[in-house]
């Protein structure tokens, strides 16, 4: 049973961004000028089945940010098919979604609606949730007296009790404490044996040893690497050292 | 592909409340600025247009002048809200999967609770006037509707242009200007020539502001060719921005 299929995607971005008016009118009136795109990802294929867990790793600006928001469905691709079966919770940010103005009870419930919790289950989980973050008292104050390890926390409890068939997370970990991390890494363990779909982005590949069975190595777009995810860490670790060292 | 089974009404509803917090929290007179506002600019226009350019026709001046207020203030304030909240909620549009139409649908709402304690202000003002209350009130929730609906559009528009054209939160509030001078809102509907009345009555906005002085200052039902003029105009309008927007959202993520 196929969980994510991505097959033949490429993805670029216009080199320009928003417009100003000046422009936007001199783009209709004269004939586009178009300049190279670039691509951020280029030709990707692979399938992840129901209850894989898949690390991709890659150096900074490599696409896999943008490999995650095309699963996510944020974006479409250029070419090719993107296709996810289920329910979907990503963690791709920390904090979007939150205000820093509100407490983190009210975050914690906006961002519960947003990554897709009913009214009812986000009241019956609202304990559990602050439980798992371990905030405390502080879950009455307002977000920006919080540290980044606590808005992580507060995100990454919530995401936890989507309950989704496919968890994707973006590199936030990282900013949590050593014991909070270990609790992820067991939540993430316990949600992979219930048979649950993973795809973690991360730069640690101790982490990533630990929590997936496969990787796919990013490089300038390109899905250079697929395999089991000891071997794919090896080359990719050998390879950082060459490059390092020259 | 749907990737996102959420509620829409707790969305809406959480979106709303941290609008509405966010706004007040900050704020030691909080909710009192919704009538302070209006109330200031009511004394100003009256003092200007019966002291100083005295308008002998209009008896009840602060009233007349407060019928025109109260739903510019609305279309203003929510269009030039509303225009950037795309842009404002960028995290949002980039690393969340819910509903886009949610944002811009919530900044209107969020700003209707002002709406309804000016309404409640208008109505007040309207009975100390000595204005009794007549079967024609019973138009009023389908004019406010309406108006409603209008914003709703502009904002759908004005939100999903700007993502391309950052300009656009200056062009939007370049037309409030204007507009606040091409409503009868100081100046009566009787005022303007013939041939320029019924391009005017297209104006859906001094289509509510006319209406809405029909109804609680003169007794009489609204004409059935104002309100159609206005229904028609106001949901071409929302017509119009759902249409612009569900054909630009897909590339929100790319241009923000």
């Amino acid at each position: 049973m196929k969980s994510i299929s991505v097959i033949g995607v490429s993805k670029s971005f216009a080199h320009r961004g928003p417009g100003l008016l000046r422009e936007q009118l001199g783009a209709w009136l004269s004939a586009p000028r178009r300049k190279a795109p670039f691509y951020a990802l280029t030709d990707v294929s692979f399938e992840i089945d129901r209850g894989e867990s898949v690390a991709v790793v890659g150096a900074n600006g490599s696409g896999k940010s943008t490999l995650l928001s095309l699963v996510c469905g944020l974006t479409p691709p250029d070419t090719g098919l993107v296709h996810v079966d289920g329910r979907v919770a990503a963690l791709l940010d920390l904090g979007s979604g939150l205000h820093f103005d509100l407490t983190g009870a009210e975050n914690l419930r906006l961002n519960a609606s947003l990554v897709g919790l009913s009214r009812q289950r986000t009241d019956t989980l609202f304990g559990e949730i602050v439980e798992f973050s371990e905030l405390g008292e502080f879950i009455n104050e307002p977000l920006r007296t919080y540290s980044t390890g606590m808005v992580m926390r507060l995100t990454f409890s919530v995401a936890m009790h989507v309950d989704p068939d496919v968890l994707i997370v973006d590199e936030v970990l990282a900013v949590g404490d050593q014991a909070f991390q270990q609790k992820c890494f067991a939540k993430m363990m316990s949600f992979r044996r219930a048979g649950h779909t993973l795809l973690v982005v991360s730069h640690s590949g101790a982490m990533l040893r630990e929590i997936c069975s496969r990787a796919l190595w990013l490089d300038h777009g390109n899905l250079v690497h697929d395999g089991e995810v000891n071997s794919v860490l090896d080359l990719y670790e050998h390879r950082r050292l060459t490059t390092a060292l020259h | 592909m749907k990737t996102w089974h959420g509620e829409y009404l707790f969305v809406l509803q959480n979106l709303i409340a941290k609008d509405f917090r966010v706004r007040y929290r900050n704020m030691s007179l909080g909710i009192f600025w919704s009538l302070l506002n209006p109330l200031i600019m009511m004394a100003v226009l009256t003092f200007v247009f019966t002291m100083i350019y005295p308008n002998s026709r209009e008896l009840q001046y602060p009233v007349f002048v407060l019928c025109g207020l109260i739903p510019f203030n609305f279309i203003a304030l929510s269009w030039g809200i509303g225009t950037s909240c795309i842009v404002d909620n960028t995290g949002l549009i980039k690393r969340t999967t819910f509903p886009k139409e949610m944002i811009p649908l919530a900044s209107v709402l969020s700003n209707c609770l002002h709406l309804l304690i000016q309404i409640a202000l208008l109505l007040t003002l309207v009975l100390a006037f000595g204005n009794g209350v007549n079967r024609y009130w019973l138009w009023l929730p389908f004019v406010w509707g309406f108006e409603v609906v209008l914003t709703c559009g502009l904002v759908f528009l004005c939100g999903a242009l700007s993502v391309y054209i950052r300009d656009m939160r200056y062009v939007v509030d370049a037309t409030c200007t204007v507009l606040f001078w091409l409503v009868p809102i100081f100046y009566p509907f009787s005022a303007i020539p013939d041939h320029y009345k019924n391009v005017y009555q297209f104006n859906p906005v001094a289509g509510i502001v006319l209406a809405l002085r029909y109804i609680l200052l003169e007794n009489t039902p609204p004409a059935n060719s104002l309100l159609i003029k206005l229904a028609l105009s106001s949901t071409f309008v929302l017509i119009v921005g759902c249409l612009v927007f569900n054909r630009a959202k897909r590339r929100f993520y790319d241009y923000l």
